[in-house]
């Protein structure tokens, strides 16, 4: 017992202040894309090449392909394209991914809010993701982010579940597992979509072996890019859904 | 890399596999042939053998029970027919789709677990016989993460193969990326710079730090012990910052590349990594040394998922799982390349084969990554980070193994006239270990299995690819 106490007072208090401070994160995290258009040259394909999954066009970024690897910023000869250290990507619609309108999340209507504002129980549901989405839900309840305090729980029941947390791009082998997991949360309920791959397929797009993500299946109310996004921009997410960032 | 592998008689093929003290590190098949990697951990060497087959073959199961899971996969992936294999169906397909052995009797009973889960984990599913508490068989069906990888790989590499390779076991990203690189290097005949290599080494060993921290809080937690799991889950973060410091990304992704690593260490980084680390196994000590000496914890360890020496040698098990059985089976010792060369890891092992084993040589083993990576800040090579790849040499083949956190992860790649990839096999570490699990859990009770599931802890992705 002794020991345990003296453990517990070497290991301290952990908790992140976010939402309150500002988050540190690593100096070569790579968050929001910008891209100054007005640098390009003419007929220059070079960061549309380069991207693993077709997430760059002449006008357009899609957040829910990007893999934010960075391959366009290394192949871009005007350094047109950079990565910036801007964790907050979430977003409700697929279409408000697509820089240069991407529009951040907003929170849910005043009813929703009501009955999920201060309790929102979550099951998580794993189709086909590669365990990095999972590890970095997983670790929002640790003592670092300390999911609890906001009133936000990952339950083992559907049953018991305001809504589906889901990765990965939806295999064909886990899409009838999803659908029943689906149908057993009861209604009103929320489906949130963790990556590139819930999102998109991620670098899986276009495999017969897949769906391209979770909205080929039900529909998505919170969409959080990256792969695998950082537990803050998950976070930051949630939080938006619920009014408290 | 070697060219032109000449193909033996079937019979020598078999006599070669079923001989000699090598271990299968990979059984596959392509077209109407097999191929196999052999690996002898003693000699040091690495064997490629091929066969043509036709359709069908004797199966080496019988024999070999290490083949088990190969053969099916041969089975499923090419419909070659291995002859005799006692439990012959697709090791990838969904479940309910084949049927599962069962136990018949008045009080038996049987158990569905999964594919959902009740944690935040991925999706597979388990059958178990059980009469009362007792679990007489339990059977692992698998495929539910299949999203069609190595399919995929065939024709490559091109842009997006490295995402594949950083994506087959998400946790995995550096050593999936780590084969992947030697495989291609060894094909371009390109040699990767020695700063590079220490630093793949260390993101290796970081790689291997945050899971195994991260299993020791999960089997806390699964025996109701609260304090280590809510450290380890923390302290598992901290080291997932540490690669994150290298590069951005606290799986290392964009990291390990072809020809070397796209992020180098500055003399700063390197003190601040080296101060983390050092404050990290600090941490993680305090938070190890409460299991060892709870006596609660230890009641629910020690004898429970028990797999002997021997059981581990026949199923060809690999990394922690292994060394649990006291078997000294570590690809860092037995086939080094890279940094691994230059540096030897000691070989973690305990005799036990329980659960108390795995969590004992995940401990020993956070010790010995402290003490590489803190080595490798003391001397880093200096020079280039990367160099520029070349072509694949054409109608060549090359193999990789590399020891990553859940044990050996081999690589093979096959390549056409062109130099691209006729044949890509993965074998991920899972893909050895999962029987053991099934093995372990005989004559357990069935209460018992999130534990001896969490001691293991396998990847469902890597082997569904």
């Amino acid at each position: 017992m002794l020991k345990a106490t003296l453990a517990r007072l070497q290991q301290g208090h952990r908790t992140v202040s976010f939402p309150k401070g500002t988050p540190t994160l690593p100096d070569r995290f790579r968050g929001m894309p910008v891209v100054d258009r007005s640098k390009c040259l003419d007929g220059c394909r070079e960061c549309m090449e380069a991207c693993p999954t077709d997430a760059i066009t002449t006008d357009r970024l899609d957040l829910g392909r990007c893999l934010f690897c960075a391959e366009c910023v290394a192949a871009c000869p005007q350094g047109a394209i950079g990565l910036t250290q801007d964790y907050r990507l979430a977003a409700n619609r697929r279409e408000d991914l697509v820089l240069p309108e991407f529009k951040l999340a907003r929170a849910l209507d005043e009813k929703a809010r009501k009955l999920f504002g201060r309790s929102l129980k979550l099951r998580q549901v794993s189709a086909g993701g590669c365990n990095a989405c999972e590890a970095d839900v997983n670790v929002l309840t640790t003592v670092v982010f300390d999911l609890g305090r906001f009133g936000i729980q990952f339950v083992a029941s559907p049953r018991h579940a305001d809504g589906l947390l889901i990765t990965g791009p939806v295999t064909e082998n886990m899409k009838l597992a999803l659908e029943k997991t689906y149908a057993a949360v009861p209604a009103p309920k929320l489906v949130i979509a963790v990556g590139a791959c819930a999102i998109s397929g991620g670098p899986y797009i276009d495999h017969p072996e897949q769906h391209d993500g979770a909205s080929s299946v039900v529909p998505v109310d919170l969409f959080v890019p990256g792969c695998p996004p950082h537990p803050l921009t998950i976070l930051d997410g949630l939080l938006r859904l619920l009014e408290r960032v | 890399m070697v060219t032109g592998i000449q193909p033996l008689a079937p019979a020598a093929f078999r006599d070669a596999i079923l001989g000699g003290s090598a271990r299968l590190a990979a059984l596959f098949g392509d077209g109407s042939k097999l191929l196999a990697v052999l690996a002898d951990g003693h000699a040091g060497t690495i064997a490629v053998l091929a066969t043509e087959v036709g359709r069908e073959y004797p199966a080496l199961t019988p024999e070999l029970p290490a083949a088990h899971w190969f053969e099916r996969e041969i089975f499923e992936q090419t419909g070659i027919v291995p002859r005799g294999h006692p439990w012959l169906k697709p090791v990838r397909k969904r479940a309910d789709a084949t049927g599962f052995y069962r136990i018949e009797g008045e009080e038996i009973h049987e158990v569905a677990v999964g594919p959902v889960h009740a944690g935040i984990i991925e999706p597979g599913h388990f059958r178990f016989q059980c009469h009362g508490e007792d679990v007489f068989h339990l059977e692992i069906a698998l495929g539910y993460q299949h999203r069609g990888v190595e399919r995929a790989l065939v024709g490559g590499p091109n842009k997006r193969t490295i995402h594949y390779m950083e994506t087959l076991a998400g946790d995995t990203t550096i050593g999936h990326t780590t084969a992947y690189c030697e495989v291609v290097e060894s094909l371009a005949g390109v040699a990767v710079p020695a700063r590079a290599q220490a630093l793949r080494g260390i993101a290796l060993e970081l790689e291997r730090l945050a899971n195994h921290t991260g299993d020791l809080g999960a089997l806390a937690g699964d025996v109701g012990y609260l304090p280590t799991m809510s450290y380890c889950g923390r302290i598992r973060g901290d080291f997932l910052n540490m690669t994150a410091l290298l590069c951005g990304s606290r799986f290392g992704r964009g990291l390990v590349r072809p020809g070397g690593v796209a992020f180098d260490l500055d003399a700063a980084r390197a003190a601040e990594l080296d101060r983390r680390v050092e404050q990290g196994l600090r941490d993680v000590t305090v938070a190890a040394d409460l299991l060892w000496n709870t006596s609660s914890v230890r009641a629910r360890f020690e004898g429970t998922g028990t797999l002997t020496a021997q059981a581990c040698l026949d199923l060809g098990l690999v990394g922690p799982a292994a060394r649990a059985c006291g078997v000294e089976r570590d690809v860092r010792h037995e086939f080094p390349s890279g940094i691994y060369r230059f540096f030897q890891v000691p070989v973690s092992t305990w005799h036990t084969g329980d659960v108390f084993a795995r969590a004992f040589v995940r401990w020993l083993e956070i010790q010995r990554s402290v003490a590489f990576i803190r080595d490798q800040l003391k001397s880093l090579p200096a020079g280039k980070t990367r160099v520029e790849m070349k072509p694949l040499a054409p109608n060549a083949a090359a193999v990789a193994l590399v020891e990553g956190w859940r044990g050996e992860i081999c690589h093979v790649a096959l390549t056409d006239a062109q130099g691209r990839f006729a044949r890509y096999k993965v074998v991920d570490p899972s893909f050895h270990n999962w029987f053991g699990l099934a093995l372990a859990l005989r004559g357990q009770q069935i209460s018992d299995f999130p534990l001896c599931n969490k001691s293991f802890n396998l990847s469902y992705c890597g082997h569904d690819l």
